[in-house]
């Protein structure tokens, strides 16, 4: 059913048809209007789950480390500041290996201090062994929930996930998104049923110490989950689009890429306003196209490479930076398309919330065709 | 004692011999049988029992971090609750774990009121990094952090007390214990695990390769911990001070001079100042929890 809804009721409301038993979050902005609407839920009865009020993101992790090992599916949210204090938790969650899913409104890390959007929080616990979903608007965040659990509870990945959308530009914008009903949900996502748990009948030992003769493979069947949830995101993807028409088997998707000369890569909610920028260029008789990664990690290289091999110059705008390096994603793009010979060119917006505007995606497309890139975009003139 | 009497901490873990931590893991599981879950922080306790693909625990166990065994516990009671399971959970770490590192975890599931046992077993040092000093040490002990040298006395700071902190957090049951008296730790942890809400339980766990002494004399060091004043075995309830052991105190030398951490006060030469410092610390907590035993007169039990 279609309702225009706020971003972060919409998560909301997926989360609880995902039907998790076990939630633990700690308020943080822009993430409080998710764990305010289950608090409510859980608080009227309508969502039939435990709620635990923990004392920080460490401990919400923590918790739910504990929920998911003794057999509940299991549900949080954070950003930023709260996803940098759970770092260490984040490891210590996929190494054991449990399908926990985490919904990241993503907002700058501090210093400076700021509440507002861009991706380095997620981005920066890339290699942290989660799956790592980024969504271009609220029916796809909405969307990706069903999905994220799907894929992170089957027995052949049993990875945790991260659902990402943008703080503020999606968590509190109201959109018009098709909710699905409870009964759909329990059709494409069934009853929880761990693959293993912590129980006195059949008592197992979680998370003990690997000596250098063990820890090395730990890492390799960890990789190769990751790397077999390509095909299974992409069959949970192919499934939800049967039952309800939206297709997600994809890991990157193409807007107008067919015949374009010039590329760009982006994630989440710029890609957008860069459709748009793209249908007032081709207007104008520029061939541009983009390809939005809509999976980051597993990362999808080969569609990657299969799909820009025929552009003449590759654009990445990244909402974040690897600091003395590139941004994250143009550094994988171009790792990606190794041996090919075109351009690819990095970008640096949109950093702490400020405004990515149709006009600046035409920017950077003239910069991308004069060869200008590898660089930070719309900075103040008194730094420069 | 629980009905399944047969050992669920099983025999061939890595600890020490003598090491007063494997004796608390031993008596935990004659206490609370196989019907349990156990949370392990990082720490001796967790490496010597359980190397990949190894583990001497016949119960379900779970390790995750060094800080986050309270917030593992509090989930995992929630999903029990969830499911409807009856299982006790119960949460175990060191003095590193409970008094510094993990602290901010266990407040918060002790305020928020969990149904879980915390067993901290206190050894008065991280142990399992090499001896270093932890809010738990007690004054005057040399440690790898805090060593002895012609500018220091060893740990400048008593010892933190967490079971009155606790306490302050409306935790119904507070107990401490010492292996020494083996059948008292099994009974406060029974106590404790059949008490609805946080309960908390401190056992002084005496290390012989950290404090320095002979595997064969835990026990006894133990003892003299209590019979000195040094370590004061008591329950609370509710806040309320319930029961505590009584004794005939010993000077606090007897306790020392048996421990190369305070062999510094006794070599070259006595200290004597420092010494008096310690005995003032059992004296303070023989006056404060009234431990001390009144000798009934030769003459026979006075009638009142």
């Amino acid at each position: 059913m279609l309702e225009i809804t706020e971003g972060s009721h919409a998560v909301a409301k997926a989360v609880k048809m995902s039907r998790p038993q076990v939630i633990a979050a700690y308020p943080i902005t822009p993430q409080t209007h998710i764990v305010e609407t289950l608090a409510d839920m859980v608080a009227n009865g309508e969502l039939d789950a435990e709620y635990i009020t923990v004392e920080s993101e460490f401990s919400a992790l923590s918790a739910c480390i504990g929920a998911s090992a003794a057999g509940s599916r299991t549900y949080s949210a954070t950003t930023s500041q709260g996803l940098a204090l759970m770092f260490e938790v984040c490891f210590n969650v996929s190494g054991m290996r449990l399908p926990i899913v985490m919904t990241i409104a993503n907002r700058a890390l501090g210093a400076p201090l700021s509440i507002w959007n861009d991706q380095q929080d997620s981005i920066s616990l890339r290699d942290c062994g989660w799956i790592q979903f980024y969504a271009e608007d609220n029916q796809e965040a909405t969307d990706l929930h069903y999905i994220a659990y799907k894929v992170a509870e089957s027995v052949e990945v049993l990875l945790p996930a991260f659902v990402c959308f943008d703080g503020f530009i999606l968590s509190h914008t109201y959109e018009p998104v098709d909710m699905l009903s409870q009964e759909d949900v329990d059709r494409y996502l069934p009853a929880y049923k761990p693959f293993q748990k912590l129980d006195s009948d059949d008592p197992i030992s979680m998370g003990m110490y690997a000596t250098p003769e063990y820890y090395l493979e730990f890492r390799y069947e960890h990789d190769q989950a990751m790397k077999r949830a390509k095909d299974v995101i992409s069959k949970a993807g192919k499934e939800f689009g049967e039952m309800f028409g939206r297709d997600y088997s994809a890991l990157v998707e193409g807007y107008r890429l067919e015949d374009a000369d010039t590329a760009i890569v982006a994630m989440g909610s710029l890609c957008g306003t860069i459709k748009d920028s793209i249908d007032e260029m081709r207007l104008a008789g520029k061939k541009v196209g983009l390809l939005k990664i809509r999976c980051f990690r597993p990362f999808p290289a080969e569609e990657i490479r299969n799909a820009l091999s025929h552009v003449k110059r590759v654009a990445v705008l990244d909402k974040n930076v690897s600091i003395g390096a590139k941004g994250a994603v143009a550094i994988e793009v171009r790792d990606a398309l190794y041996g090919k010979t075109m351009p690819v060119l990095g970008y640096i917006l949109g950093l702490g919330g400020r405004d990515v505007r149709i006009s600046d995606i035409k920017n950077i497309i003239s910069l991308a065709e004069s060869g200008k890139g590898d660089q930070f975009y719309g900075l103040r003139t008194e730094v420069l | 004692m629980a009905e399944n009497s047969c050992e669920l901490f099983d025999s061939g873990h890595r600890a020490c011999g003598g090491c007063g931590a494997a004796l608390v893991s031993r008596l935990l599981l004659k206490a609370t049988g196989k019907d349990v879950i156990i949370v392990s922080a990082t720490g001796c306790m967790e490496v010597f029992s359980t190397p990949y693909p190894e583990t001497a625990w016949k119960v379900p166990w779970i390790h995750s971090l060094f800080e986050n065994n309270s917030a593992v516990a509090s989930g995992i009671e929630a999903a029990l609750k969830k499911q409807g399971r009856k299982e006790k959970v119960v949460a175990i770490g060191g003095d590193g774990s409970t008094f510094d590192i993990g602290m901010l975890c266990l407040s918060g599931a002790f305020e928020r009121g969990h149904d879980f046992t915390y067993i901290c077993y206190d050894n008065e040092a991280y142990m399992n990094t090499g001896i270093q000093r932890s809010g738990a040490t007690p004054y005057d002990a040399s440690t790898t952090t805090s060593p002895a040298g012609k500018c220091s006395k060893g740990n400048n700071r008593p010892k933190k007390d967490l079971p009155q902190i606790l306490a302050a957090h409306g935790a119904p049951y507070v107990a401490t214990a010492s292996i020494a008296y083996p059948s008292d730790v099994v009974k406060k942890i029974e106590k404790a695990l059949n008490t609805p809400g946080p309960c908390y339980v401190q056992i002084h766990a005496p290390c012989c390769t950290g404090w320095g002494f002979e595997g064969e004399k835990t026990l006894a060091i133990g003892k003299l911990a209590i019979e000195t004043g040094l370590w004061v075995n008591f329950e609370m309830e509710n806040g309320v001070v319930t029961r505590v052991k009584k004794v005939v105190r010993k000077p606090v030398e007897s306790y020392l001079k048996e421990q190369k951490r305070f062999r510094h006060l006794f070599k070259p030469k006595i200290n004597a100042e420092e010494i008096a410092k310690i005995q003032a610390i059992a004296d303070k907590n023989a006056e404060k929890y009234g431990t001390d035993l009144k000798l009934k007169s030769k003459s026979g039990p006075v009638v009142p």
